[in-house]
């Protein structure tokens, strides 16, 4: 047992990269038979193009290589596609034929059961698993077998059929005043149209998962007491007469506390003054070296801001505390995660900033001065109330990146939910419950998982709004001074 | 000549309320022009000490304490040769020989009574290693230095247990201490013992979901970036594509994480913790960034190359792909590997789809098991044993060196093929 568990069991690695390499080596297959279906349309086009020598200009329609392409997209587009569908159809076709095999009726009615030994001999007849632990699974693995190789040929044959069939199809169409460069055109235009929509089907996945689920955790859990109870005690596994709370107001106020309080106390009056000192003040020497320093501060990875507030910060932060007379200090308190978030907000803060100075028209600026206001009157009393909405837009841009943080929360901040105004106290958020519910032993369908996603929608309705926000103030801001 | 009757003071310049009132105004300017450079001063340090935080300690990261222990291979091998270690039969050869034991019984010659664990868990397979590579070794007698357990090492460097402190005065009494280069933390994987950590299978699962991140994300991003700037007319649908696409900019990645469980792990049942999923949940979050930079990239170029393109019989797909695409290649480039930079030192999706598992050794395919450099940083961070403190810093400071090469890289190529027009 030592050796197995010391080393991935060589039959594994076989059984996974055989798997694996099928799949993979078919569309290499494809794709190089497309590349010789590209060439022979091309060879036959520019036949086109040697005999049309002399004859009128234009007899041929089409570039050879438009030709060529024709063949090949017709000859691998079908396969691919038949590729695709055959990979999402091919498990199931596998589980009847087994399944229409005499010696399936012996297998047990329950439903579960009767999975659970049917994915084992899956398992074993594809080599992912050496050993069976149902006596069940070893009968059924040769039918899987075979069903599993049928399949599998069935596939690879209907494949390179629908292949040659397109391939053949397109070069017989392939004429010297063939249109090949619209219909190639017209593939492209699909494919680029095709690309753009993944954003909204991303868009939609994201929002139709997290729906999904959090109606899932809904009709366990009442959205009221999730929405409003006060008591976040949720355990995987539910003992009766313990509380199990799903109150997700203690993760909400933390969120708040740190992304939007804490973290906006540091990042608000730094960033602007940093970005009004640059833009201001300093000469153009300083503002050429000092502003990429700032951005390297937006482009160190949260894990290590993280790593900086659990090992640095939060102790220093307690040290600070027992010296002011704190007695509960917490080594994880809300405080060091907040500061150290804000910190990493700064460029954002700043250059948001930046942007609405610079888009105050000079007239206003200088009609100030002329009036004999000093620079920072003139900042306080003309630029900023000017750019204000565009700072504000800034802002909440800064909050929605605040609150939907994880690293830095996760490794500095606790994981007690805990609803306490005290910076030296510990504190959880929405991120830091999402990932400490979905991380160790996960059961789908639980309460305890779906949670996860229940708070996922928050977070992702509340960025939304925030994000909205942000961008129509900006907006309407700009239009006011063009 | 009646001026004495009228108080001039308020306005007069060289009235004393006056020059007061200057006098304040000018501090007022001085003072809010020193907050602004405090604040600027307050960013910069706050990034260096962060930075040499993490270097101070990230540096020790990369060295070893070494003990000297010398073998006399001769007598406990019992005269095997160098011809019988090398060859077709040499695995089976060192097998025979009970290296974890030699070792145990030289230390224990040598060092009787300094503790039972001297040595760090890998030393076994460090002479191994080194009798593999030189098969002369067994012929006669050497002094070794093999890497000491994680407790000596953190004592050696710094201060550790009280215990281990005392082992280490010993040992640097009998000289049998030094400092070497750890070729473990460059090339090994993740282990229980800090003293046998590597990074490379980390780093090797990084590079594999960066690869699937970057052959996903760029084509789609580039080709919905052009038909969004050159091709699609103002409609709903065009509306849509735009909000989502500003909207997936902004969405927190932990939300992405969440997207690549729901879907990915659990409709379509792909493998977990794999370098493939990864990479698919990733290219989802860099896809919007390659999308919105390749957007500015391809608007600054020119539209009279577009209408002298078009003038001479080239069609809207030859235009934008001969012409267009090309010249905007540089700005989406740049904008390309910012997106990558970003997604290489992101964790929090990637533990959603539970790459934070215990990994002891480098993926060898796309499906297998794998952890990425971040989320190893997070998974050592957590540990309670002093040796990670340093080793998580240094692979801290690996992945800052990454970071900044890329972005350097980026910074490059926009100076050296920006073009203004």
């Amino acid at each position: 047992m030592g050796f197995v568990f010391g080393g991935i069991p060589p039959v594994w690695v076989q059984g996974g990269n055989v798997k694996f390499m099928t799949g993979t080596a078919l569309l290499f297959l494809v794709l190089g038979l497309g590349l010789i279906g590209w060439i022979f349309g091309r060879a036959r086009a520019s036949g086109f193009v040697r005999k049309a020598k002399g004859g009128p200009r234009g007899a041929v329609n089409s570039l050879p290589y438009y030709h060529g392409w024709f063949v090949a997209i017709c000859a691998v587009a079908p396969a691919l596609l038949f590729m695709v569908i055959w990979q999402s159809v091919s498990p199931s076709l596998v589980t009847n034929m087994v399944l229409s095999a005499p010696i399936a009726a012996e297998l047990p009615q329950d439903t579960f059961a009767r999975a659970a030994i049917l994915s084992e001999a899956r398992a074993i007849a594809q080599g992912f698993q050496t050993t069976a632990f149902q006596d069940m699974s070893d009968k059924l693995v040769p039918l899987y077998k075979g069903a599993l190789s049928y399949y599998k040929w069935l596939g690879v044959a209907a494949t390179l059929l629908l292949f040659f069939a397109g391939g053949a199809y397109a070069f017989t169409r392939l004429k010297p005043d063939f249109r090949a460069r619209s219909k190639v055109e017209r593939v492209i235009m699909f494919g680029l149209l095709l690309a753009s929509l993944i954003a909204i089907i991303t868009t939609l996945g994201i929002f139709a998962s997290l729906i999904f689920e959090s109606w899932r955790f809904f009709s366990m859990v009442s959205p009221f007491e999730f929405l409003f109870g006060t008591d976040w005690n949720p355990k995987s596994v539910v003992t009766p007469g313990e509380a199990n709370g799903y109150g997700a107001i203690p993760l909400f106020w933390g969120t708040i506390f740190i992304g939007a309080i804490i973290a906006m106390i540091v990042a608000i009056p730094l960033g602007l003054m940093s970005a009004i000192f640059l833009t201001q003040y300093a000469s153009s020497t300083v503002r050429k070296w000092m502003k990429p320093i700032l951005e390297i501060l937006a482009g160190v990875p949260t894990v290590v801001y993280g790593y900086f507030a659990a090992l640095t910060v939060a102790p220093a932060v307690r040290d600070f505390a027992v010296m002011l007379g704190v007695s509960n200090a917490a080594s994880d308190n809300a405080l060091a995660a907040g500061i150290v978030m804000g910190v990493m907000i700064i460029p954002l803060v700043s250059s948001m900033s930046d942007d609405s100075i610079a888009a105050v028209p000079n007239a206003m600026r200088d009609g100030s001065l002329a009036m004999g206001a000093t620079k920072s009157e003139t900042i306080k009393q003309v630029l900023l109330p000017a750019a204000l909405p565009g700072v504000v837009g800034g802002i909440l841009l800064a909050v929605s990146r605040a609150i939907g943080e994880t690293m830095i929360v996760v490794m500095a901040a606790g994981y007690t939910a805990n609803l306490t105004a005290n910076p030296f106290d510990t504190i959880t958020t929405v991120t830091v419950q999402i990932v400490a519910l979905l991380t160790g032993d996960q059961d789908f369908g639980s309460p305890h998982t779906l949670a996860a996603f229940a708070l996922g929608l928050t977070l992702f309705v509340t960025t939304f709004f925030l994000n909205y926000a942000a961008l129509r103030v900006v907006k309407k801001y700009r239009e006011a001074y063009e | 000549m009646n001026n004495a009757a009228i108080d001039l003071s308020p306005t007069d310049w060289n009235g004393k309320i006056m020059q007061k009132r200057i006098a304040s105004r000018y501090a007022a300017e001085r003072r809010f022009k020193a907050m602004g450079f405090i604040a600027v001063a307050l960013s910069t340090l706050f990034l260096a000490f962060l930075l040499f935080t993490m270097l101070g300690q990230g540096l020790r990261g990369f060295q070893r304490t070494e003990i000297a222990v010398e073998f006399d291979f001769p007598a406990l091998t019992s005269g095997a040769t160098a011809a019988s270690v090398t060859g077709p039969n040499a695995d089976a050869a060192l097998n025979s020989m009970d290296i974890p034991g030699l070792v145990e019984l030289a230390i224990g010659q040598q060092y009787a009574g300094m503790g039972d664990s001297l040595l760090t868990s890998a030393a076994a397979a460090n002479v191994r290693q080194m009798l593999a590579d030189d098969p002369d070794l067994v012929t006669s007698k050497h002094i070794l230095w093999l890497p000491a357990d994680s407790r000596l090492d953190v004592a050696f460097k710094r201060t550790g247990e009280p215990i281990a402190e005392k082992t280490v005065a010993a040992l640097s009494e009998r000289d049998a201490l030094r400092t070497g280069f750890n070729w473990t933390f460059l090339t090994g994987a993740d282990a229980t013992d800090p003293s046998a950590v590597g990074i490379w299978a980390a780093f090797k699962g990084s590079l594999m979901t960066m690869a699937i991140t970057l052959l996903l994300a760029f084509p789609v991003g580039v080709l919905a970036a052009l038909y969004l700037e050159e091709y699609a007319s103002k409609n709903r649908l065009t509306d849509l594509i735009e909000v989502s696409i500003n909207n997936l900019a902004a969405v927190p990645s932990i939300i992405f994480g969440l997207l690549g469980l729901a879907v990915f792990l659990t409709m379509f049942g792909m493998p977990r913790s794999s370098a493939l999923v990864g990479g698919l949940t990733l290219a989802l979050m860099t896809m919007p960034v390659i999308v919105i930079a390749g957007r500015n990239a391809v608007k600054s170029v020119p539209p009279s190359i577009r209408e002298a393109a078009l003038g001479i019989g080239a069609s809207p797909v030859q235009v934008v792909f001969h012409h267009v695409l090309p010249l905007a290649l540089p700005g989406i480039l740049t904008g390309t590997i910012i997106g990558m930079a970003r997604a290489l030192g992101e964790t929090a999706p990637l533990l959603m789809i539970g790459m934070r598992a215990f990994i002891p050794a480098a993926p060898e395919g796309f499906t297998d098991a794998a952890t990425a450099l971040p989320v190893q940083i997070y998974l050592w961070s957590d540990e309670v044993n002093q040796g990670f403190v340093e080793k998580t810093s240094a692979a801290i400071i690996v992945l800052l060196i990454f970071l900044l090469g890329m972005n350097a890289l980026a910074i490059y190529l926009r100076n050296r093929f920006e073009t203004r027009w």
